[in-house]
């Protein structure tokens, strides 16, 4: 079950080949058997090679963990607009058309701008940062992901004084994300950061991993990556982002705000109503581990909240 | 007594869920994250035979086929096993016997209260069902105590209701033919639904 995937550099096409035949040859397999129970498991898919990223920087930032094999980060995922199954996404997100992708940034900033997603990759220095990633679900991963640091972004459109948050928002096409044909979120999906959280060194806009674009179900074309908070935080395939006076409303919260905090900073002091967070299961791991506080990140942004309540700014 | 040709295939029917794990599990079938997979899976049947069980009667009285009855102790222990099943998952692959955690949860939170209360019910059932204890207990307790399937069928909708982290669409409908059954059940009794007057199978507990 360990695929490796070698970095961008020393990746040829012709090499892709053999490993995708024998991924989908082997879901092609799990997919029979679950079939034949009417389980859901992707089916066969031969997927196409994503383009690999120009060069990248690495970063003091990256953890030296085991990487989560590229196979289960692109094959469980959450991201409701392709279906509420952690295999739905992969199986579903090719409806989704990435490129070409505008992002629009306005709100409380001086220069107000529309990006074209491929331009702004093709200008901006690239990082690779391997970050822890903790899912509310009590599940986690190591992703490597490719991107840069939402801060240099926010400061080329200039916040004004009257910036406090910043408001993102995904896609909102049930033609290209069916999932928002069902009312099981409010549409668009909306998240939310502090402007100082925002303009963290660890909060980033990434726009690939193990070294290509994001795949569809990763959240493509461009996504936020805020590896202290629970990976609903991080919200996928980001058309808009606004510069706010007030806090906005963000989609876990509406849905069910005694269970999602604006916040959502991983505790593990602080439960989920149906569950605990003191520990996790990395994927691929037989025993759970202890969840640490801030997802391990704690010496880097634990002074972001100094004095305030975590129980009560959950 | 040589099992009938029967009950030996609803057996091995009963019995294809779990014997697929056995293939699931090698293959990745149940994903990359096998455990928590399993805790649905094995929870999805067992809810499953469940209902199956608790559709017996009403079936077997409003149709007169009788012969169902030889099949309901059959199944109400599948829904056991794979209670079972799932409670394993969940005690020695989910916490590896991480007794604190396990007690908090059971305290801490209903969704796992009343997963406990079901489990603990068809415990109950299923070492109370043979012939003997049927003697031992005396038909009229017994069968008391055997109405409780019903509290176990209301509970682990509940359970999947609650279990849910968004979109209850699948556990209404489990919830919605558990409740559907209870009414038939119900409506039997008082004479409400036309039925045929069918005699106690030899041999098999049959509830009036
Ligand atoms: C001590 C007893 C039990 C415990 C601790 C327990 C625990 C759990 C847990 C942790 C989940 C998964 C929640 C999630 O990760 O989404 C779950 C789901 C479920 N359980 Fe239980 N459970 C128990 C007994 C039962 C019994 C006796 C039944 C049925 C007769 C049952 C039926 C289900 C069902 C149908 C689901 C949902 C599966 C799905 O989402 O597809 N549980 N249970």
């Amino acid at each position: 079950m360990l695929i490796r995937i070698r970095r961008a550099g020393d990746v040829r096409e012709s090499e892709i080949t053999p490993e995708s035949l024998y991924l989908s040859r082997r879901l092609f397999l799990a997919g029979g058997a679950a079939a034949a129970l009417g389980l859901s498991v992707n089916p066969a898919r031969a997927e196409a090679a994503l383009r690999a990223l120009g060069p990248m920087r690495k970063s003091a930032f990256s953890t030296a963990e085991e990487r989560t094999p590229y196979e289960a980060v692109t094959n469980y995922n959450n991201f409701y607009e392709f279906g509420l199954d952690k295999e739905d996404p992969a199986a579903k997100a090719h409806s989704l058309q990435p490129r070409p992708w505008s992002l629009r940034i306005d709100g409380e900033v001086a220069r107000p701008q529309t990006f074209d997603v491929d331009d702004l990759i093709a200008k901006t220095p690239l990082e690779e940062r391997i970050y822890r990633l903790r899912c509310v679900e009590a599940w986690s991963m190591v992703v490597p992901w490719v991107g840069f640091p939402l801060s240099s972004l926010l400061s080329r459109v200039e916040p004004t004084g009257k910036a406090k948050y910043v408001a993102f928002e995904t896609l909102h096409d049930p033609m290209q994300m069916p999932g928002q044909n069902k009312e099981v979120l409010e549409w668009p999906y909306r998240e939310g950061l502090r402007l100082d959280e925002a303009m963290h060194p660890l909060a980033i806009l990434a726009v690939g991993l193990y070294g290509r674009v994001l795949p569809n179900q990763n959240g493509a074309p461009i996504r936020l990556v805020v590896p202290w908070k629970y990976g609903f935080k991080s919200i996928k395939s980001i058309v808009r982002i606004r510069l706010t006076e007030r806090q906005p409303r963000t989609a876990w919260n509406v849905a069910a705000p005694d269970e999602y905090g604006f916040y959502a900073n991983v505790n593990p002091d602080v439960d989920h109503p149906r569950w605990s967070q003191a520990k996790e299961r990395r994927i691929g791991d037989f025993f759970r581990r202890d969840t640490l506080m801030f997802n391990g990140y704690g010496d880097e942004v634990a002074q972001l909240y100094s004095g305030m309540n975590l129980r009560r700014y959950f | 007594m040589r099992p009938s040709l029967d009950k030996t295939v609803l057996f091995i029917a009963a019995s294809l869920p779990a014997l697929a794990l056995l293939w699931l599990v090698p293959t990745d079938g149940l994903g990359v994250n096998p455990i928590r997979e399993g805790m649905h899976y094995t929870g999805d049947w067992a809810i499953r035979l469940l209902i199956l069980a608790l559709a017996i009667t009403p079936a077997a009285k409003v149709s007169g086929a009788k012969k169902l009855f030889r099949y309901r102790r059959m199944i109400g222990l599948f829904a056991f096993f794979y209670g079972l099943l799932h409670v394993f998952t969940y005690v020695v692959l989910d916490h590896f016997f991480d007794v604190e955690t396990i007690i908090k949860d059971i305290a801490k939170r209903p969704f796992i209260t009343i997963g406990m209360g079901v489990f603990l019910i068809l415990l109950a059932l299923a070492v109370t069902s043979t012939h003997q204890m049927v003697r031992r207990l005396g038909a009229r307790r017994w069968q008391a105590l055997h109405r409780l399937v019903y509290l176990a069928g209301v509970g682990a909708a509940v359970h999947f209701t609650l279990s849910v982290k968004k979109d209850i669409t699948e556990p209404l409908i489990y919830g919605a033919i558990i409740a559907a059954l209870l009414l038939a059940r119900l409506l039997l009794r008082y004479e409400l639904l036309p039925r045929l007057k069918i005699p106690a199978v030899r041999g098999e507990p049959v509830e009036p």
